[in-house]
């Protein structure tokens, strides 16, 4: 394990504390006087500082000290938590997340959010216990028995003479202390001489081992000062008799130092000797330094935390795990895409050779093709992670949010055990920042007008998750005023999306939010109008194989709806022919198959057709055009026609020529592989060992509003409804 | 023989720091994520030496040194205190529990590596 792998695993490790850190305090919001939850936060902060320290991140140390300490009050008891402490705890947490995040990308940070934060969270500090700058400039060890040499002889420094009496109980044994590392370290410092003095040593009949019997009278030379000695024996104080007298002749010179005791510069600054190995400043040194000025101002510290602390929450017994290497699990999930693959060509070599009874052999295969998928499922479920760190960041967005807006928020989640795949949590990281932002600034009303509309006047962000028929739902919904669907319609007219005379339903107005170039709010917030719109965040979660879609009411809220594949490494798919080609469709974007009837299907103008589907009409795409394969080869037949929901067009037909299987397939990226190609996802490789494309229908509906035949022009879809 | 250590802290970046330094050393090198693991672990591991933090969940290092100190069990091995802490208090409170010694992190390599050969008579 390299220096560099322990530092990625202190940032890894920053994330952990800081989530429950993030936890920690929410629970403190509901119970601030439950000393189990406290001291969690208070360790999560202290760790941080405590690793941070390894790597020499003084800013990071610092902060976190600061953070500690007013903790470490609450703590003891001697701070009550009320709400405006609550909010500094929230946003120092931030800042720390801040922090971390900032030295693990070396990138810098603005100081005045800290300084000011720093300035608030010793205000609740008295003065004698302000946070003095913190720093861990001094390796201390402060060691009873073995102290390791604090330098050299210096030849020039006056020597004294120590005459010292020690005399050690069995207390001193049985605390794992060893006479001859403390008479080691006393050599160190100086010359020395022992005498033991064997008087209590009983007859031989008598003789009990774990007695202390021996006492000795050691003689040390050296230009250290007493109180240099004492450090040595710090921790078998109360565990032997110890006299120590100077010689007074030697006393007398002493008196000749400018200092009566040795400075910590001086005791740092010495030059170590070789076999010390670095510089040992003692207790004196510490005890000098800001660090010891501040922890030793905190006389409670040893009260306020019981010897025995009583099992905090986590030793409810968290599961055993086992980290493992990502690229690991990657390349495994690699192997089983093989897998699954081979036991598709199996299946369709042993299907090829036509063999006459072959009942056992399709039961063996039925049962090949079962364990691939468990083993598929239980690789993927390494992957997966729960939701929960990545809502908890949102309750910070929506902290920050409320603030920047005026608006009263609070946030509540759902479902944040639920799994989902790693990859797909870290891309969901930006678009879902972007929605609660978004909820909070356009969905929330103000406290005044939320009032007025008799509602609590802080606003709910209610974040949830969920596994339904193997996909991911994720809903981020606001109890807000709803969409205003005239000022929105009025905003496409005016930047020409749509056009001027158009006659829209209540959801074709909500998904006008999606397309590119729409910018909701009258007066583009400071918060909001980044320059992200809700289209980026339509095209992220497509980018992930899912689609997103929006509910609203007026007066009670909006809901925005994130349906996610629960892997991005394999999905169902119908194995599909479109014009001579086999293709793969994603069965999850496909609501239905219909073999239409020819009197179901109507042209619109010379080049469109719509098919109607229990009344109504819904325009069909004909795949194979859309990818430029040339149109249907064979006018008599319709093919057949996959019914499916987009965000924009609401419902469209795509045509096949035919669908020839159901199954599981491996997903290759097109674009790592070959280029990426309008229209196509991804690929993957048939039992027959052809490579096949996986269509992406989305795309080919705007491939076809491009290419011409757009069977979506306005004014033919009006024409439809009032026709 | 090697010998053993056995590291009892709750943050892992200290326990792959101390396990680098240690192993590196030449010791045997065993640790446990709080102090409830750490007294559990302690007979089957039977170190030479303990090194544990104070601040820990289930059992502070305070806990840690008041088991291995008295009951049952109680050992002589070295217990030395590895903490951010450096107040006095605290430090009278480990030496009355019985601890053998301090060291404030962040912690120099060399110093501790020298400090566990002198205490458990390792010369390399």
């Amino acid at each position: 394990m390299s220096v560099n792998s322990i530092r990625d695993t202190f940032f890894e490790e920053c994330e952990e504390l800081l989530e429950a850190l993030v936890e920690g305090l929410a629970q403190m919001e509901v119970a601030s006087d439950d000393m189990e939850v406290v001291n969690a936060v208070f360790r999560s902060v202290h760790s941080i500082k405590g690793g941070a320290g390894a790597f020499a991140l003084d800013r990071l140390v610092a902060f976190a000290h600061s953070f500690e300490t007013v903790m470490d009050k609450v703590r003891d008891r001697a701070l009550a938590v009320d709400e405006k402490l609550m909010g500094v705890f929230h946003r120092a947490g931030d800042h720390l997340a801040d922090l971390v995040a900032s030295a693990r990308d070396e990138t810098n940070l603005d100081d005045e959010t800290e300084s000011g934060l720093i300035t608030e969270l010793e205000s609740y500090l008295d003065g004698d216990t302000a946070v003095e700058d913190f720093c861990f400039d001094a390796v201390t060890l402060d060691f009873g028995g073995p102290q390791i040499d604090l330098g050299v002889e210096d030849p020039v420094a006056s020597t004294r003479v120590f005459h010292i009496r020690f005399a050690p109980t069995r207390a001193l044994y049985e605390n794992g202390h060893e006479p001859l590392l403390i008479f080691d370290a006393l050599a160190e410092l100086g010359s020395l001489s022992v005498e033991a003095d064997l008087s209590r040593l009983p007859e031989f009949d008598a003789f009990d081992p774990a007695d202390a019997v021996l006492s000795w009278q050691l003689t040390l030379t050296t230009s250290e000062p007493e109180t240099t000695l004492h450090e040595v024996f710090e921790f078998v104080e109360g565990l032997c008799t110890l006299e120590i007298t100077m010689e007074q002749s030697a006393a007398l010179q002493a008196v000749e130092l400018p200092e009566p005791t040795v400075s910590p510069d001086e005791a740092t600054l010495a030059e170590p000797d070789e076999t010390a190995l670095s510089q040992i400043p003692t207790d004196l040194p510490v005890s000098a330094t800001p660090s010891e000025t501040q922890t030793g101002n905190r006389p409670d510290d040893s009260t306020g935390m019981p010897s025995l602390a009583p099992a905090s929450k986590e030793s409810r017994g968290p599961k055993p795990t086992l980290r493992v290497d990502l690229d690991r699990v990657d390349r495994l999930i690699n192997t089983v895409g093989e897998l699954i693959i081979n036991q598709a060509m199996i299946s369709q070599r042993i299907e090829e050779l036509d063999l006459p009874t072959v009942a056992h052999l399709t039961n063996e295969l039925e049962a090949y093709k079962l364990l691939a998928r468990d083993i598929q499922e239980g690789v993927m479920a390494i992957r997966a992670q729960p939701v929960k760190p990545l809502f908890q960041r949102m309750s910070r967005i929506v902290r920050e949010a409320s603030d920047a807006t005026g608006k009263k928020a609070k946030m509540v989640t759902v479902g944040d055990s639920t799994e989902v795949d790693k990859t797909v949590i870290e891309r969901l990281a930006d678009p879902l920042t972007h929605m609660v932002r978004n909820a909070v600034d356009h969905g929330l009303e103000l406290p005044t007008e939320r009032n007025e509309a008799g509602k609590d006047q802080t606003g709910t962000i209610r974040l949830s998750a969920a596994h339904r028929s193997g996909s991911v739902f994720i809903e981020i919904s606001d109890d807000g005023a709803g969409l205003n669907r005239e000022r929105i319609l009025a905003k496409a007219m005016e930047k020409g999306l749509v056009p001027p005379d158009v006659d829209l339903s209540d959801p074709e107005i909500d998904n006008l939010l999606f397309l590119p170039g729409f910018s909701t709010a009258g007066q583009v917030s400071a918060l909001s109008g980044r320059g992200v719109g809700m289209d980026v965040v339509k095209n992220a979660v497509h980018a992930l194989g899912g689609r997103v879609s929006i509910t609203s009411t007026p007066g009670k809220g909006t809901t925005f709806a994130i349906v996610l594949p629960l892997t991005l490494a394999v999905m169902d798919g119908f194995v599909i022919s479109v014009a001579d080609q086999t293709m793969v469709i994603p069965i999850s974007s496909i609501l239905e198959t219909i073999r239409p009837n020819p009197r179901d299907i109507h042209m619109v103008g010379t080049d469109s057709e719509v098919v109607s589907v229990r009344g109504s009409y819904v325009p069909i795409v004909d795949v194979a055009d859309s990818l430029g394969l040339g149109r249907r080869d064979d006018k008599n037949s319709n093919g057949i026609l996959l019914l499916i929901s987009t965000e924009m067009q609401g419902l469209t037909a795509l045509r096949v020529t035919a669908i020839h299987d159901q199954r599981q397939v491996v997903i290759k990226s097109l674009e790592s592989n070959y280029a990426a190609i309008p229209g196509v996802s991804a690929a993957t490789i048939l039992g027959d060992g052809k490579i096949a494309l996986i269509l992406d229908p989305e795309e080919l509906i705007k491939l076809a509003q491009a290419s011409g035949h757009d069977p979506f022009a306005q004014h033919s879809r009006m024409e439809l409804r009032h026709g | 023989m090697t010998t053993k250590v056995l590291a009892i802290d709750d943050s892992r970046t200290i326990r792959n720091l101390l396990r680098v330094s240690l192993e590196g050393a030449g010791f045997e090198f065993h640790s446990a994520c709080d102090g409830q693991e750490g007294v559990d672990i302690f007979p089957d591991v039977d170190p030479d030496v303990v090194i544990t933090d104070i601040n820990m969940p289930k059992l502070d290092g305070f806990g840690v040194i008041d088991t291995l100190r008295s009951g049952p069990n109680r050992t002589n091995v070295p217990i030395l205190v590895l903490t951010t802490e450096s107040s006095d208090d605290l430090k009278t409170r480990a030496r009355t529990a019985g601890a053998t010694g301090w060291i404030v992190k962040p912690f120099d390599d060399g110093s501790l590596v020298s400090v566990l050969r002198r205490l458990t008579g390792h010369v390399s």
